[in-house]
């Protein structure tokens, strides 16, 4: 691959200190990014997915080892970030057009251009009718939909997603990924999916990256190659490909998980 | 929702429910009229000794009076003044000390036993303290209304502060947002259920401590009346300065409660 390297991971390992000891969370995990790929992180659970995705976002400091963003490395929280929580993180006092122009606010980028420019988004994305309701007033398919606008109204390099989708129910759940999936495509956005649904990261991802159980190294790299049936490829039609069920099994080999 | 096209089937659930709620007014009010009504009767038949309990028209008759010369709103004034210059004051300065606490980890956990001690302590307790030490004025009757609502200001405060949802926080962080702005724009915007129902409850309290602090010192003022009514046994000036309090302090916090309807509009 010839592409630009957005994100760079070097030697990053992490500490946990509490009063009882030390816990070894990561440990040695190396992982270029590359500009408009989406690459999938899944791991057994409580394996440190999530505090991978937030050293990579600088709020937590690693405990050895440095982060390239397009060869800088970052010194705390930048701007060129946006983070996906598990659940959708609205503010339940804001309307959705106030909500999705939040991260502007802080940043003080808000103007009259902007303001119109997230109008037209929720517009696109199907969201015009509700922009000044409230969050409870919206399915939890929308919310999410809503999180992902003020998401990108931020032009980020890289897209942080931390098991986006798993409180919402399995069919939205899929009807979701799929929709997210596509923009992120169209968008060219460069992301990191965590996720515990081997499903899911094979058919969003480009890439998928299996870490082992705790201390959290990478175990295997795989390379997803799926031939859609329509050519076009989307979460949903990737699902029909017929190497999904073998990339299926593989992850589930390497993931070695015991009940 | 329209009114067109409502089934017989629901109309009659609508009319149901209006009739329920008519009927719980109704008994409400009725309860409040007879018992007047039965005090007046035991009252006029001689039953009960008016000396000790009073009667409602003799209240009324004294309430008329205190009207016509200008007295009562005097006494109400002073009293309405001092809660809720109490009130306004031991809020803020509660929230102001809640807003630090939160801030500053190490200074909430230095003076979290400090806090409990101040929480468990009957608060109307200082009030002899502060009033010599304040002066015996409208300033010592405030201060004192202050004391016994700060601490649990500062104590529900910080507890709302401390409880929102800590990846609300990581989500501004991930903005770039600094520590102001988290407070601004999702610690205090997130707490603000919990303000309403402290002010509820201060409302409350401030009249506790206005009412204590008149008690001890003052010339005037409803807590004045009453103590004044006590000694000199006047039940009539007694009952007729309780039933005013009742009434106010049932419309401040009504007052509160419509505020937290224009401001809880996204609760719905």
């Amino acid at each position: 691959m010839k592409e630009k390297t957005v994100v760079e991971i070097k030697n990053i390992g992490m500490i946990y200190h509490t009063l009882e000891g030390e816990t070894e969370a990561i440990k040695d995990i190396n992982l270029n990014i590359y500009e408009g790929e989406i690459v999938g992180i899944v791991g057994p659970s409580g394996c440190g997915k999530s505090t991978l995705l937030s050293i990579i976002a600088g709020l937590i400091k690693p405990s050895t080892g440095k982060i390239l963003i397009n060869g800088e490395e970052i010194q705390k929280s930048c701007k060129n970030f946006g983070y996906m929580f598990q659940k959708d993180q609205l503010f339940q006092w804001r309307t959705i057009i106030e909500n999705v122009v939040l991260g502007l606010e802080i940043q003080g980028k808000l103007n009259n251009l902007a303001y119109k420019n997230a109008e037209e988004m929720l517009e696109n994305y199907g969201l015009g009718d509700f922009k000044h309701s409230y969050p409870n007033q919206l399915s939890g398919g929308m919310r999410q939909r809503v999180a992902l606008i003020r998401t990108l109204l931020l032009e980020p390099d890289l897209l942080l997603l931390d098991e986006p989708f798993s409180a919402l129910d399995y069919q939205t759940r899929l009807a979701i990924a799929d929709e997210i999936g596509i923009i992120l495509k169209q968008e060219r956005k460069t992301a990191l999916l965590v996720t515990h649904d081997i499903s899911e990261a094979i058919s969003m991802s480009d890439r998928v990256v299996i870490l082992t159980k705790r201390p959290a190294s990478i175990k295997e790299i795989i390379n997803i190659e799926l031939s859609c049936p329509t050519g076009i490829r989307t979460p949903m039609k990737c699902r029909e490909a017929p190497e999904f069920r073998h990339y299926f099994n593989k992850i589930w080999k390497e993931l070695d998980v015991h009940v | 929702m329209s009114n067109k096209g409502i089934s017989k089937e629901h109309e009659k659930y609508l009319i149901d429910v209006k009739r329920k709620n008519r009927s719980v007014l109704l008994a409400q009010i009725s309860i409040l009229v007879v018992a007047l009504l039965l005090w007046e009767i035991a009252a006029h038949f001689k039953w009960i000794d008016t000396f000790l309990t009073s009667y409602p028209s003799s209240i009324w008759k004294l309430f008329i009076e205190y009207s016509k010369n200008g007295n009562l709103f005097y006494h109400v004034g002073i009293s309405v003044f001092e809660t809720v210059v109490g009130f306004l004051a031991g809020t803020l300065l509660g929230i102001i000390i809640a807003i630090g606490l939160w801030w500053s980890d190490f200074w909430a956990r230095v003076l979290d036993p400090y806090l409990v001690v101040l929480n468990s302590l009957p608060k109307t307790a200082l009030a002899p303290i502060v009033i010599i030490w304040v002066g015996a004025g409208y300033s010592g009757i405030i201060v004192t209304a202050i004391t016994v609502s700060i601490v649990v200001t500062i104590m529900n405060m910080f507890i709302s502060f401390k409880s929102v949802d800590e990846d609300k926080i990581r989500l501004l962080k991930t903005f770039g947002a600094s520590k102001f702005q988290v407070l601004k724009k999702v610690v205090i915007p997130s707490s603000i259920p919990a303000l309403i129902s402290t002010l509820k409850i201060n409302i409350g309290l401030s009249w506790v401590g206005v009412i204590v602090g008149e008690f001890l010192v003052s010339k005037a003022g409803i807590g004045y009346l009453i103590v004044y009514g006590g000694q000199v046994f006047r039940l009539d000036l007694v009952m007729m300065s309780v039933f005013i309090l009742a009434l106010i302090s049932a419309l401040m916090y009504k007052i509160i409660a419509v505020i937290e309807d224009k401001f809880i509009k996204w609760q719905q």
